[in-house]
């Protein structure tokens, strides 16, 4: 369903490559966690997903379409086959909950008794019956999440992207749309998570694609007993040279 | 774009208007205040182009004809005047004619001493046209073919004051439109930035409409309906006040200053709203359209 095949990104301001030859494959139905540090090159495999961006080596394609040959007026088209949700939510700050929802059935033009059908029936399955006139400023980041998700949803896409979709969220909050996101996949919609939680990716035991500096160092998928470990850069150095003092005591010690 | 959709995004276009109200209010006072001075240059300038040309028009050449020109030639003559382009108006003074307007203003209050010359009429060979023109600049040229006319004993002009009102008038039209030109690049200047300044706003929300799968016209319908409301109530707020204001400043002047009115030729409300609608019209709907359209563009590209 999706393939990058020796893709590459290399932005032209920061001068070294987003990704490097990165090879992956990703079936109908699947979830997947996107896992790496900072710059690792996870929101790179979004973009490119998104077709916000075009990859520089090699072709990205969903059910065997080339994104890169896509023209910018079908862009619109091939964005309705996959839902995206963010840690920001990105809700239309100026319509209700039911509006925001609705936003997305309006834009590929269903008719209005459609809409008053699936949006309440969308607003339920995401657990939020009742909430239709209120502004998302009125309303909880997990309910704000809720109804990104549910907007997402409405299409029917094929793929449901999750750019860090718990990162605003407590606990509580975040395992409930963890929650939601299994039961979206297991309907049979694809789910492709970008995470730094590694508490779900421990705990959920889903297929694992960890980036590093934009290569793919890790593409498993996560069976009991695994557990992953992904530590920022400098926390890394921090420790590598906190090791480094103690062996230093040690010799002098001797 | 579907019938549904046009209304749905009619109606986000004024909601958007009412939710940004702040906004809104700004780019309408930055409409009518540009607008506003704009109309009023404009006013001023008609009027005073308007005046210089009522001057003008009351300058004439006058042409005198050979002794013992046929009444024949006359006529003759005056046809070939009337043939020129320049000439807006000509009439014949007969020597009966000259006779009268003289007495009229030597004579007057002692008409017996003009009795003398009751049957001796002393300007019998001063029968003349006196012609005017519908542009001064060319009184030259229209002298030149005079002088050149056979049956033209002499002609008759006033050089001094055609050639003023000719550079006043060349002098207005050029300050006219340089700063009718300045008032509008001005307006252009403030009103799209206002707009821009409107839609940059919005950014985050078109990038969202966008990620999901807007194509651009639905994006960017509500803000050209935006742009176009806030462009037509920003000319048509201005022109309100004009019209009112124009007519009760002539009415005034007229009433206090009754002086004022032997000098300046006021032009009719509707003579200069005639170009003055069309103007500002142009100026808020064409400026509200294409400033959301091209500020709209460069967010589409994501």
């Amino acid at each position: 369903m999706i393939d990058f095949k020796n893709v590459s990104v290399a932005y032209e301001k920061k001068g070294n490559d987003a990704l490097k030859n990165v090879n992956i494959h990703i079936d109908k139905g699947e979830f997947v966690f996107v896992v790496g540090q900072s710059g690792a090159g996870k929101s790179t495999f979004i973009k490119l997903l998104t077709k916000e961006i075009d990859p520089t080596k090699g072709t990205v394609s969903v059910d065997g379409e080339d994104l890169k040959k896509i023209k910018h007026r079908k862009v619109p088209m091939y964005r309705r086959k996959i839902g995206c949700i963010f840690q920001d939510f990105r809700l239309l700050p100026d319509r209700n909950v039911y509006e925001n929802v609705a936003f997305a059935q309006r834009i590929i033009e269903a008719p209005k008794k459609d809409i008053k059908k699936k949006v309440p029936k969308m607003l339920a399955l995401v657990g939020l019956a009742g909430y239709y006139k209120k502004n998302p400023g009125d309303i909880s980041g997990g309910e704000q999440q809720r109804v990104a998700i549910a907007r997402a949803l409405i299409n029917r896409p094929e793929i449901l992207l999750a750019d860090e979709p718990t990162g605003n969220l407590d606990d509580k909050n975040a395992w409930e749309i963890m929650e939601l996101l299994e039961d979206i996949n297991k309907r049979g919609t694809t789910v492709i998570v970008v995470t730094h939680n590694m508490n779900f990716v421990n705990t959920m035991k889903k297929r694992i694609i960890q980036l590093q500096r934009g290569i793919v160092i890790k593409d498993q998928k996560m069976n009991d007993g695994d557990v992953l470990e992904i530590k920022e850069e400098k926390e890394e150095k921090k420790e590598e040279e906190t090791k480094a003092d103690e062996s230093s005591v040690d010799i002098i010690q001797l | 774009m579907k019938a549904r959709s046009i209304s749905y995004n009619f109606k986000q276009g004024f909601q958007n208007i009412f939710y940004n109200k702040m906004f809104s209010f700004a780019s309408v006072a930055t409409m009518v205040a540009s607008i506003f001075l704009f109309g009023i240059f404009y006013s001023i300038l008609v009027n005073f182009e308007a005046t210089i040309k009522n001057a003008e028009s009351g300058v004439a050449v006058t042409v005198f004809f050979d002794e013992g020109i046929s009444q024949e030639r006359i006529n003759e003559i005056g046809t070939e005047i009337s043939r020129r382009p320049e000439v807006s108006e000509f009439n014949y003074i007969s020597p009966e004619d000259a006779w009268e307007n003289f007495k009229t203003q030597y004579f007057e209050g002692r008409e017996e001493l003009a009795e003398g010359f009751a049957d001796d009429n002393p300007l019998a060979n001063d029968a003349s046209y006196e012609i005017y023109m519908n542009d001064i600049s060319m009184q030259q040229t229209l002298v030149a073919f005079l002088e050149s006319t056979e049956g033209i004993r002499e002609v008759n002009q006033s050089e001094v004051a055609a050639n003023t009102l000719s550079d006043l008038n060349r002098l207005v039209s050029a300050v006219s439109l340089a700063i009718v030109g300045v008032l509008i690049v001005i307006a252009i200047f403030l009103i799209s930035n206002t707009v821009a300044v409107g839609i940059n706003v919005h950014k985050d929300d078109i990038a969202i409409m966008k990620m999901i799968g807007a194509k651009d016209n639905f994006v960017r319908a509500p803000f050209i309906v935006e742009g176009v409301v806030i462009g037509f109530v920003g000319s048509a707020i201005p022109l309100g006040i004009l019209y009112y204001l124009y007519g009760a400043i002539i009415r005034y002047v007229a009433s206090k200053f009754s002086f004022l009115s032997n000098l300046i030729t006021f032009q009719p409300v509707n003579d200069v709203f005639r170009i003055l609608v069309p103007v500002a019209l142009i100026l808020g709907l064409g400026i509200g359209y294409l400033g959301s359209r091209i500020t709209i563009h460069k967010h589409l590209r994501v």
